[in-house]
């Protein structure tokens, strides 16, 4: 006896397959192999004993018996009647199952039959490749045209879809522009015009803008992603309104977002590389793509890329109430590492213990660096998140133990003094500086981030935090928040 | 009676998942919660009818009896004889099967169990998407 057993994954919910594989007179429809089908006399294709008279498209007919049918378990089973090739005793069997991670479907076929000495090889071949294989690859294709036509068709559940416009109009709106570096005071609501998308882009209209630490170095002049005048802001979700020439894969209605340079997030329009963004899954929302895509990315690639934090190990975590430190403690803590913070207050404390930081460290009322070594028995961390800079630094490395990682991301209390590298020998220490830009500078890379970023939003791992939510036009407001070091979670913009 | 489904892909050959899996007394190895574990009574990990006793790292204890072993279905069956979570006639199995487009494994984790009314959703949320789903993404961390 011949037992043949493929299986494969559907990129569908089960009963959209299951919907196409218990028409038991549905297979002409989809399976390359078969060219017309009919079932034998008066029954329907779901009567159990009902009998399929199909020829293929090779030549000849079979008859094959339907033997079993479980709308409950997601099975049919069958065998065959009569069949021009040498399948003696064939009968398979056809389960679907939910894939609960993904929303996705097992597909296994099985079967058993007997063939005459000689032709194992040969018969179990067309069976397990030429039907079963086949039959995978066209169901997928199916279902893929299917899920493109449909989201070409409708849209999303959550967007009106705008009427397209005619290409070639230059549309205005406002925006928040600077015309030289300092304050917040410096962000000033404007018009602006916005020509319509060139080769590669498309138009977006925001819905909710991210704001970011980064967007106050941008506004200072200590980085120079922005050049006076021009629009600050590297994050925010949107729906697309047209596409320029060569722009193939989105189109206009859908949802997307993007967290990355180039600037201009702060406008209620822009134009942007399509190449940038990140279609939106739909149990993500606008307003919580725009809270935690940049923070969440950076935390994804902090934790997975930068240095691999895993279970057992212990990491130090400064600023753990803020934005991207909320999401290190609660993402830390779910890879089962043991997670220590600082905070500046009680109440950030409290915030810090809420995402997973079993011990948060008050800093202006005990000494950090006493109380992680306290904390580890001597030994110190393994990792240290440090985006707080020149007041933490130095003992950022006093508390790593040996081996350990230093991993500086960011500077908000002041620029980092020079560091005497020599002296990292002393603890065979690594330091590092990443730069989100770098590890999110190919399509390729910013869907493996987001695609982890978005599973772990979906299985709970994460929570997203909007604090506040600002008009746009009041952008300033925002800025002396964050600044003021008066947030706890993120700060959303929503355009009028 | 309250039944928990949770099933995922992993990339990696079902055997090699399998060789994880069946050790009973593995947890601390591929479940980030599990601290330690032991089996009563000096018994092997692969005795049907052993009792692995473990020790959360929030501190939680259990003990989960193994009722049914299959290295021909790649499936495990055990059921819980003490634990802080407050559920009775709790029974779970996970299986593996293989995926033979990619030679990846599809893992299915079921448990059905009894429980104070009013808790049913918060227990089937934890154990579905905390301990079971947790499992698995770990599982897909350590390629298997």
């Amino acid at each position: 006896m011949i037992r043949v057993a493929k299986s494969t994954i559907i990129d569908a919910p089960v009963d959209t397959v299951w919907a196409i594989l218990r028409d038991f007179n549905g297979h002409e429809s989809w399976h390359p192999a078969v060219s017309a089908s009919r079932i034998e006399g008066r029954r329907t294709a779901d009567q159990v004993g009902c009998v399929r008279d199909f020829h293929l498209a090779a030549g000849g007919a079979l008859r094959e018996q339907l033997l079993s049918l479980s709308d409950r378990d997601r099975t049919l089973s069958y065998c065959i009647l009569d069949a021009p090739i040498p399948l003696r005793d064939y009968v398979a069997t056809v389960r679907l199952r939910p894939v609960t991670d993904g929303d996705r479907t097992f597909w296994s076929w099985d079967s058993r039959f007997n063939v005459p000495a000689g032709r194992e090889a040969e018969l179990t071949q067309l069976v397990g490749e030429g039907i079963y294989e086949a039959g995978f690859a066209a169901v997928k294709g199916l279902l893929g045209k299917a899920i493109a036509a449909r989201s070409r068709a409708t849209g999303t559940v959550t967007v009106t879809r705008p009427q397209p416009r005619p290409a070639g109009e230059t549309m205005r709106c406002n925006a928040i522009v600077i015309d030289a570096y300092g304050g917040a005071e410096q962000l000033r609501w404007r018009a602006v015009a916005v020509p319509p998308p060139g080769p590669g882009e498309v138009r977006l209209r925001h819905t909710a803008i991210g704001v970011n630490f980064i967007d106050i170095y941008c506004r200072t002049g200590y980085f120079d992603l922005l050049t006076p005048p021009g629009v600050l802001g590297m994050e925010a979700a949107g729906v697309v309104l047209d596409v320029g020439d060569g722009v193939r894969e989105l189109s206009p209605g859908d949802r997307v977002a993007y967290a990355c340079p180039p600037v201009g997030a702060y406008s209620e329009l822009r134009n942007i590389n399509a190449r940038l963004l990140i279609p939106l899954p739909r149990d993500v929302g606008d307003q919580q793509a725009a809270a935690i895509l940049l923070k969440g990315m950076s935390a994804e690639f902090l934790l997975h890329r930068v240095h691999e934090v895993h279970d057992g190990q212990t990491i130090l975590v400064h600023a753990a109430a803020g934005g991207v430190g909320q999401l290190l403690c609660q993402w830390a803590r779910s890879l089962g590492a043991t997670v220590i913070g600082t905070v500046g207050s009680r109440e950030k404390a409290r915030i810090a213990r809420e995402a997973g930081c079993v011990h948060p460290i008050v800093y202006q009322e005990e000494d950090f660096a006493a109380r992680v070594r306290e904390l580890t028995n001597g030994h110190g961390v393994d990792v240290v998140y440090d985006a707080v800079g020149r007041d933490t630094f130095a003992k950022s490395f006093e508390v790593l133990k040996t081996c350990g990682h230093l991993v500086s991301f960011g500077q908000a209390s002041g620029p980092i003094p020079p560091i005497d590298i020599a002296g990292y020998a002393s603890k065979s220490a690594t330091v590092s500086r990443p730069n989100f830009g770098h590890y999110t500078d190919t399509p390729e890379k910013v869907r493996a981030i987001s695609d982890n970023l978005f599973r772990n939003i979906r299985n709970g791992a994460l929570r997203v935090m909007v604090d506040r939510l600002v008009p746009l036009r009041e952008a300033a407001e925002a800025h002396r928040a964050l600044e003021g070091r008066l947030t706890a979670g993120s700060i959303v913009l929503k355009p009028d | 009676m309250v039944k928990v489904y949770t099933s995922s892909v992993i990339d990696t050959p079902a055997s090699e998942v399998w060789a994880r899996i069946r050790d009973f007394n593995g947890l601390p190895g591929w479940v980030p919660a599990v601290a330690e574990s032991r089996i009563e009574m000096q018994q092997p990990a692969d005795k049907v009818g052993c009792i692995r006793n473990f020790t959360l790292k929030d501190g939680g204890r259990l003990r989960e009896q193994l009722l049914a072993l299959s290295d021909y279905d790649f499936s495990v069956t055990y059921s819980i004889l003490e634990s802080p979570m407050g559920v009775t006639n709790y029974i779970a199995t996970l299986k593996l099967t293989p995926i033979t487009d990619g030679n990846r494994t599809f893992a299915e984790w079921t448990a059905e169990f009894d429980c104070a009314p009013g808790r049913e959703a918060e227990l089937a949320r934890t154990i579905g998407q905390g301990v079971f789903q947790g499992g698995f993404d770990s599982l897909k961390r350590r390629g298997g």
